[in-house]
């Protein structure tokens, strides 16, 4: 399975042109703060519609703007882990889990709540609401949420910016097993070349 | 009836992006600031028996208004929907958009985001729109008079009652029993949507400001 992106996207004033074909498990986009690489997984999402271009991932296109194909991003099947969590305030933490995973067609599941609730080490939090979570723990049900939605491939962005250093490597740590042991693609962005090299198979520069 | 039409107009203003949004606004914001006597006018003109909504919805609907109680419904929901608007609003306008993509992103599409995501963190607001509407509708004197009168078991509503017992003299008893029933249930409006502001404010972990409505 493979990422296969060439895209331009119009924002304002400036033009975002992206282009890059990566067969490894682990794409990062690397690149200063305001490159544009947010707006590029969010163009791989569905949240934003690239100007022209063509997104795929594996044999699914998601968008080509030649062949007016542009699949909305409740049927894209990826898991978007968002720099700022983004939990549902008004949900448990179980409900926050379990909420892409309702919606997922039963054949496409491949993980249950305790094979996630066991591979983060939420057990503890499952009753708890988004608020009452620290960063680490908050970035933590973000993941499961994420792979609870059955998704074909993992978009993260940044998920590491918001945690302090023992945190990062905790993290760090459960990334690296969801490449490895999960075997899930993930198309990753950071503006830390540390991070990158550690984590990446290809890195590809977005600016600067 | 007014609470369907309100959230509307609310969701418009607060996500829409059309022209002519600052004249709708204008237009929904009209009854709070016009004097009611000549908003009861207005609807008279509209929705009297030779008004054009008037006829219209008499002959396709049956519905008539003038000296009914149905009337009187029409100009509190008129004079209501200002206040409405504007909580429902706010409460929309606070509700965090990247939540609605993360939701998108886990697979509701657009209808099941709005139900999930967007009505509950909004909720809070929108009940409060709805309990001012309702004190204020029970207050409304001014445009209720002028469109259909005060009919007694009609369209005599709360104030309506107690202006008509204020004419008649030795009725201060019955003045009384109206008044602290209005007193009361103002009051009770007023604590309600306060509360329910404040709980909003919680429910968003503190980022949606104070949520005062007023």
């Amino acid at each position: 399975m493979s990422f296969e992106v060439d895209i331009t996207i119009e924002r304002g004033s400036t033009r975002i042109a992206a282009a890059f074909s990566a067969p490894e498990r682990l794409v990062a986009l690397f690149g200063p703060s305001g490159a544009g690489k947010t707006s590029v997984l969010d163009a791989v999402a569905g949240l934003l519609r690239p100007g022209s271009g063509r997104i795929a991932v594996g044999d699914t296109v998601l968008f080509d703007s030649e062949r007016h194909i542009n699949l909305p991003p409740e049927r894209r099947a990826c898991g978007y882990v968002f720099q700022d969590g983004r939990l549902f305030p008004h949900r448990s933490v179980r409900d926050n889990l379990l909420y892409g995973w309702r919606l997922a067609p039963a054949g496409r599941r491949w993980m249950t709540l305790s094979e996630a609730v066991d591979f983060l080490g939420i057990g503890p939090l499952l009753a708890r609401m988004p608020r009452t979570l620290s960063g680490g723990e908050a970035q933590r049900v973000a993941i499961g949420r994420a792979l609870l939605r059955a998704p074909r491939f993992l978009l993260m962005d940044e998920p590491l910016s918001s945690l302090d250093t023992a945190r990062r490597d905790e993290i760090m740590v459960v990334i690296e097993r969801i490449r490895d042991e999960l075997r899930l693609p993930i198309l990753y962005v950071s503006h830390d070349r540390a991070e990158v090299e550690r984590l990446a198979g290809t890195v590809i520069a977005i600016g600067g | 009836m007014a609470l369907p039409n309100a959230f509307a107009l609310a969701w418009a203003l607060a996500r829409g992006r059309f022209p002519g949004k600052v004249l709708l606004d204008a237009l929904v914001h009209l009854p709070l600031v016009l004097p009611p006597v000549v908003t009861g006018w207005l609807l008279l003109l509209a929705f009297g028996t030779n008004g054009p909504a008037g006829r219209f919805l008499a002959e396709t609907l049956g519905l008539t208004f003038m000296f009914r109680w149905t009337g009187a419904a029409l100009a509190a929901a008129v004079m209501a929907l200002p206040l409405m608007v504007r909580a429902m609003r706010l409460s929309i306008e606070a509700v965090d958009r990247r939540l609605e993509s993360a939701a998108r992103t886990l697979g509701a599409g657009p209808w099941r985001t709005f139900f999930s995501v967007t009505l509950p963190l909004a909720m809070p607001g929108v009940l409060a729109g709805l309990v001012l509407g309702f004190a204020r509708s029970i207050g409304e004197f001014g445009a209720t008079i002028t469109f259909v009168s005060s009919i007694p078991g009609e369209t005599r509503t709360l104030p309506l009652a107690i202006h008509a017992a204020l004419q008649v003299p030795d009725s201060e008893s019955g003045v009384v029993r109206l008044a602290v029933i209005s007193v009361l249930l103002s009051l009770a409006a007023l604590v309600a949507s306060e509360m329910l502001a404040r709980r909003s404010g919680q429910g968003m972990g503190g980022q949606g400001g104070d949520g005062h409505v007023l």
